[in-house]
């Protein structure tokens, strides 16, 4: 069969609603962009344990404290099987690792951002991982089988690590003036880049259109960016705080809540690597990932000798 | 001594022991050498401050004067901790890490099998609990040793040093005192001799089934029984406490 009759009927599986397996034939752009999409998933579940666990040895109390490692634990495991369903793909998870570590990949801008109190840990689980779900509810039912059963199974564990979050903030808010004000800062500093985080305008968005047709996005930035903000004013207001947007204001004929223009500026100077932690994070990865290369190499060398032994 | 006062001293020595372990793992958290090893350690650092937090709350309540589990972690002084030095020796390189790990849940493993027999209730709950988390924790470390020491030229040569200079303070994991004494009377706590023969057979062992060859027993490193600690101690109990010490009276 010509690619051409095979992508028709390609298209005509996806818009009958069948999920695409890892061994059905696919267009070329399709795998590829599933691969940008799920390595850039796992990256950044990845690297969102650096700013998380940036407080783990500082968390407040001991619950807080398991809290914190339960929820950074399940980040990791999130990365693995995001490694494994992009791998199905036919993509090795060390070449995934380098397109990373050239800059060829790339991972959730949100985490370029510092943590810079223990409030941040509150916004974060509250804000970054609210934000996060938004988008992976929706990812739920994704054309690619093994990216959507993925999805089932991360979000039911995302919920969780949201209501940490807020808990976090809640308790902040309602403490001494210096933990409200802490609280306070936090939020404003975490408010605009969370919803940076569902990407440009739907008219700005280089892979929007081609994404939605092959239906591995179901809803656009924007509606997702919407949805996000028209959840979120209401926990602000629940716990006291206030958000930093003079222009947020109840739209009753839209039923949704109007917003002030994102700064684009800083969105795309942080994309293209000016964030405050861009070169940290990274560079602490690539560390990381060198400094390990011996024990990797430690493991390799016995398994081939305890092979040999057992053919022997 | 009471047996009230040793069984609070001996809680909060575990509690300890559990908690700056715990604590040197979790600085871990994104340098692993692989994504898997992250996971391990973070669940093994969570095992770990998960057992520490059941006893600071049994050693509360036996203390009977109204503090919590937190007071008890965030608001002792260095010399008031009694963790092992051990346990609070620097991560180093991923051999010490595993070295240090691996001396530690030897012990635990033989410890908490004990403590199944322990006539205090509580004490002999927290041991069911702990031994199934130990016994994973025993085999990650197990592994982990003989594929560095029957691994590369490169890894074999760091565990052996890893070994070697952490070797001075495992004498000091068989160490009792009043506290102790106390509690054997009791039928409370074991007896640490009978857990050093079970040690020293499983470290002989498992080191040279890597190739490792052990230290010969040399001078070992003593004091945390007083709260006596190497300089590292310090520095994590001022990381760890200090939102509390900061703002005293915020709860969080």
């Amino acid at each position: 069969m010509e690619n051409q009759e095979l992508e028709i009927l390609f298209q005509q599986k996806i818009d009958r609603e069948e999920k695409i397996e890892p061994k059905d034939w696919m267009p070329e752009a399709y795998r590829k962009h599933l691969i940008r999409q799920i390595s850039q998933h796992a990256h950044s579940e990845v690297i969102g344990m650096q700013p998380e666990g940036n407080w783990i040895t500082r968390a407040p109390s001991l619950r807080s404290k398991v809290v914190l490692l339960a929820k950074i634990q399940d980040e990791a495991g999130h990365g693995l099987y995001l490694y494994s369903a992009a791998e199905t793909l036919g993509v090795t998870r060390d070449e995934m690792l380098n397109a990373l570590h050239e800059e060829r990949a790339k991972y959730s801008s949100i985490f370029n951002y510092p943590t810079l109190t223990w409030a941040d840990i509150g916004a974060v689980g509250w804000l970054v991982d609210g934000a996060a779900i938004v988008n992976q509810v929706s990812l739920q039912r994704t054309s690619y089988g093994p990216y959507s059963r993925g999805m089932v199974r991360i979000c039911k564990e995302e919920s969780f690590h949201q209501r940490q979050g807020y808990e976090i903030m809640a308790h902040m808010a309602q403490g001494t003036p210096e933990q409200k004000a802490m609280a306070q800062d936090a939020l404003n500093r975490f408010w605009w880049p969370s919803l940076m985080m569902f990407g440009p305008h739907d008219s700005d968005s280089a892979h929007s259109a081609k994404a939605m047709r092959w239906k591995i996005k179901r809803e656009t930035n924007d509606e997702l960016r919407q949805k996000f903000v028209d959840k979120t004013v209401q926990q602000v207001e629940v716990i006291g705080l206030t958000i930093p947007d003079p222009e947020l204001k109840w739209n009753e004929e839209k039923g949704h809540y109007d917003f002030g223009e994102i700064n684009w500026d800083e969105f795309y100077n942080v994309i293209s690597g000016n964030g405050p932690c861009n070169k940290q994070r990274l560079s602490h990865h690539k560390k990381a990932h060198d400094n390990g290369a011996w024990v990797r190499e430690a493991a390799e060398a016995y398994a081939r000798k305890k092979q040999k032994s057992v053919a022997a | 001594m009471d047996t009230k006062e040793a069984l609070f001293k001996y809680c909060l020595r575990l509690a300890d022991n559990n908690l700056v372990l715990g604590h040197r793992l979790s600085e871990l958290c994104s340098n692993g050498p692989i994504l898997e090893e992250d996971i391990a350690t973070t669940n093994i650092a969570l095992d770990l401050i998960g057992q520490a937090r059941h006893l600071y709350q049994y050693a509360a309540e036996v203390e009977g004067k109204g503090r919590t589990e937190d007071d008890l972690a965030y608001k002792r002084a260095e010399r008031e901790f009694y963790n092992t030095l051990l346990s609070e020796q620097p991560n180093g390189d991923f051999a010490v890490t595993i070295a240090r790990q691996f001396f530690i849940d030897v012990f635990d493993y033989y410890f908490y099998k004990e403590l199944l027999n322990s006539k205090d209730e509580r004490l002999k709950e927290l041991a069911a609990r702990a031994i199934k988390e130990v016994t994973y924790h025993l085999r990650h470390s197990t592994q982990w040793i003989l594929r560095l020491g029957d691994g590369t030229e490169e890894s074999h040569k760091r565990l052996q040093t890893a070994v070697d200079g952490l070797w001075m303070y495992t004498g000091e994991l068989f160490e009792m005192n009043e506290v102790d004494e106390i509690l054997i009377k009791e039928g409370i706590a074991p007896n640490l001799n009978d857990i050093k023969t079970k040690w020293e057979s499983k470290v002989s062992e498992v080191l040279a089934e890597s190739t490792i060859t052990k230290p010969e027993d040399g001078w070992m490193q003593t004091g945390s029984r007083k709260g006596m600690h190497s300089e590292h101690l310090g520095y994590i109990l001022a990381e760890m406490q200090y939102l509390q010490r900061a703002y005293p009276d915020a709860q969080w």
